[in-house]
């Protein structure tokens, strides 16, 4: 059993960095936990719970994302926790400090969590290194890094996956999009794969496609309608705008008109197929407004679970011994 | 006679004796328990263990029992950071790592800053390194102004000025007829141009091997491409100009079959591997360490392969260090930020006998792509221990076990993927010029060197 920086010897997550090497147990375990926190007799209800009363969580976010940042705060509050938020890219680190530095000064303001977002891969891994060396006590949750990963979400989409479909073992699961730069893709293969679903297929272009993903287990498509034929499950990602600059795709019209979701594309899939997507979404380039609002989309039920999977992760996080 | 040997030898040299050592001299196809006799910066002769010789009474006896003896290491890259990068390491620091490490000449990529396309740069480097009084210091002239790839270099006066050959370090020449034009006027003078095979576009954001690895770990992929564009690229010019290349830094198996192949047409080339890449491989990227931040990247287990072999049969004909000591402050970084290199001038020796016992390679096979093959590239008579020969010689335990750590280390850099692990093989006493520069059962380094603080 190769060493894990997130799980400690008692099999329990000391930091969340990536899906990826999380046994399946403990993934249900995440998800259980966050049943816990949807009230039972509502489930777009999210509970208080007083699990992280008197600790404080820092979200530090290298990379500005609003939405994001909101998420894990409300995650937070409804723990009971303090909550400090830091756009870190508009100060210190634009002042020549070091991001050790940073996160050494951050220490030493009697953080119990940091929520890490940054734009680097694996600059979570860097901080929680460091942090095992110098405050060990400290929790660090991936928020998103780089192409890497972002964990949160893949447990969100796995307990959404859960919620509408019940089991995994019978799915096949579409992923549709600019995988390449994609964490949300990473993490959800990952954490799908761990819990069994047989079959992920990867939709895009040539240019959006990473190296390895056959090694992965995948299956590719460059054809959308032939990818979504049968699929119980489509995770549409976010197409972003500098794409366009970098050669990788001439116009987001023609991405649309190959690669965009249509209500006659959905079409091909299972009658009962959900959509999802990690937002904020892009109307009229990877979605049509119809089916991003549509009877088979369920991407605003993935925004309440989201909170009650963070919750369940900083929970569990308070919970590890160190 | 080189000018470090003349300003750097006392007016009365010891007369020594090395006894009870292994000598492997590849050149000469030694490779048996020798006597080592010097006078004058000379090997004057080798004898049976034991023997005397008639009319020479040692100063010094170096008592080499249970150890091998070779030719000083012979390192085509190392970076010892002047002028400009003195927060990363001295010339003072470097030039320590060095002779610790057995490696009695090096040569040093221009990209400095400011970058050596001056003579004064280099005569500067010369006389500092010279005044240092250790290992034999050969410059890499830049070769375009600034190393921007636009207007060529004074080659001549640089080479007057000690520079042994032309190089972009790892930057490239983005216009290919500024590159045609330069390598013309190298083949002029017949100076060696040193390129590094990385095309300028094809992966240049990438931070990593483009493979299975970086796919999952997200990071920016390399292509192989990268390095067999510009192979293709460079082997036609020569085809144009006639010049003479040697390849930096091979990284994969494909790139080895473009030189293997323009070695068999007969192109003027000689090609080096730095030393890690004969151990590791993109999947050793464990947790984004950024020690394991390099360039070119460390590719698949088969490119490793190829770079094996490739070296076995000669198409690869030296391994170098790459020495490149980088402060924490540009090192602890996320991986893709971080700047690529790694320490490894005390390392080019025991991973080189670790790939010879991995592969089965003979001691002396190991030795003589550290020793007489890079004096070949440099085109010198030196490498070898044959009677008359300089006596640059370095003698190492091949067996004894040491951790690399801040403290056995001399290298200002500890960014070494090999950081905190215990290593075989370790260097105990180095002659430059028939000196003992260093001794480490003797606390290290000769007089007029301070201890590390």
């Amino acid at each position: 059993m190769p060493r894990s920086i997130q799980i400690n010897a008692n099999g329990e997550l000391n930091h969340l960095l990536t899906t990826e090497g999380i046994p399946r147990a403990l993934i249900l375990k995440i998800l259980d936990r966050a049943k816990t926190f949807l009230d039972p007799n509502d489930p777009k209800e999210v509970v208080n719970a007083p699990h992280l009363a008197g600790k404080s969580v820092f979200n530090l976010f290298f990379e500005n994302s609003t939405r994001t940042r909101t998420t894990f705060e409300i995650a937070a509050k409804r723990l009971s926790a303090d909550v400090v938020n830091l756009n870190v890219q508009a100060s210190s680190t634009s002042k020549g400090e070091s991001l050790l530095d940073t996160i050494d000064n951050l220490a030493a303001m009697k953080a119990d969590m940091f929520v890490v977002r940054h734009g680097q891969s694996g600059a979570p891994y860097l901080i929680a290194k460091h942090i095992n060396k110098v405050a060990p006590h400290i929790r660090i949750m991936n928020a998103g890094d780089g192409r890497h990963a972002h964990p949160t979400q893949a447990l969100l989409d796995a307990f959404t996956i859960q919620h509408f479909k019940g089991d995994f073992h019978h799915l096949r699961v579409a992923i549709v999009g600019d995988i390449l730069h994609s964490r949300v893709a990473r993490s959800n293969i990952h954490a799908l794969a761990t819990l069994g679903v047989p079959e992920i297929r990867a939709i895009a272009p040539l240019t959006l496609l990473p190296s390895g993903l056959k090694e992965m287990g995948l299956q590719v498509y460059t054809d959308l309608a032939e990818g979504l034929r049968g699929v119980d499950v489509i995770i549409m990602l976010r197409l972003q705008n500098e794409r366009m600059r970098g050669a990788l795709l001439p116009s987001t019209q023609e991405y649309f008109k190959h690669y965009g979701l249509t209500q006659e594309k959905l079409a091909l899939a299972k009658p009962d197929a959900i959509v999802m997507h990690p937002g904020p979404m892009n109307r009229g380039v990877e979605i049509d407004s119809a089916v991003a609002d549509g009877a088979q989309s369920v991407i605003l039920s993935q925004v309440t679970f989201g909170i009650a999977v963070r919750m369940a992760v900083m929970s569990m996080l308070a919970e590890s011994q160190h | 006679m080189s000018p470090t040997r003349m300003m750097s030898v006392p007016a009365i040299l010891p007369r020594l004796l090395i006894r009870g050592g292994h000598l492997i001299d590849p050149v000469n196809s030694v490779d048996e328990k020798t006597d080592l006799w010097i006078a004058d910066g000379s090997l004057v002769a080798r004898t049976e263990p034991g023997k005397m010789l008639d009319g020479f009474e040692p100063d010094e006896i170096i008592d080499a029992t249970g150890a091998l003896v070779c030719p000083g290491l012979i390192d085509l890259s190392a970076r010892l950071r002047e002028p400009g990068f003195e927060y990363k390491a001295t010339l003072e620091s470097e030039m320590r790592a060095a002779i610790a490490g057995g490696v009695t000449r090096l040569v040093c990529p221009p990209d400095t800053d400011p970058p050596l396309d001056e003579p004064g740069l280099v005569e500067m480097l010369k006389h500092r390194a010279r005044n240092l009084a250790q290992t034999h210091v050969h410059p890499l002239g830049a070769l375009t102004i600034g190393l921007k790839g636009e207007q060529l270099t004074e080659m001549a006066e640089l080479s007057e000025a000690g520079c042994i050959g032309f190089s972009q370090g790892p930057l490239p020449v983005v216009n290919t007829q500024v590159l045609m034009r330069a390598m013309q006027y190298a083949r002029t003078f017949d100076y060696a141009v040193w390129l590094y095979p990385m095309d300028p576009w094809v992966g240049r954001t990438g931070v990593a091997h483009s493979g299975i690895v970086s796919g999952r770990m997200g990071l920016p992929g390399v292509p192989v491409a990268n390095e067999t564009i510009a192979l293709q690229t460079i082997f036609e010019l020569m085809r144009v100009t006639g010049a003479r290349v040697h390849i930096c830094r091979l990284s994969s198996a494909a790139g080895i079959d473009l030189v293997r192949r323009a070695k068999q047409e007969g192109l003027r080339i000689t090609a080096d591997v730095a030393v890690h890449h004969l151990h590791l491989i993109d999947i050793d990227i464990a947790d984004f360490d950024p020690n394991f931040r390099v360039q070119p990247p460390f590719r698949s287990q088969r490119d490793r392969e190829a770079i094996r072999s490739g070296l076995a049969d000669g198409t690869i004909d030296v391994v170098c260090s790459d020495h490149a000591p980088i402060d924490d402050d540009a090192k602890q970084l996320p991986f893709g930020e971080a700047e690529p290199g790694v320490t490894a001038l005390e390392l080019l020796l025991p991973l080189s006998l670790k790939w010879a016992r991995e592969s089965g390679f003979t001691m002396a096979q190991a030795i003589q792509r550290l020793t007489s093959n890079p004096a070949t590239v440099l085109g010198r008579d030196a490498g070898q221990l044959g009677i008359g020969a300089q006596a640059d010689i370095c003698i190492f335990q091949p067996n004894r076990v040491w951790t690399v750590n801040a403290k056995n280390l001399f290298s200002q850099g500890c960014n070494t993927p090999y950081f905190g692990l215990d290593i075989e093989g370790q260097v105990s006493t180095v002659l430059v010029d028939g000196r003992c520069v260093f001794d480490r059962s003797k606390g290290g380094f000769a007089a007029g060197y301070k201890p590390r603080a």
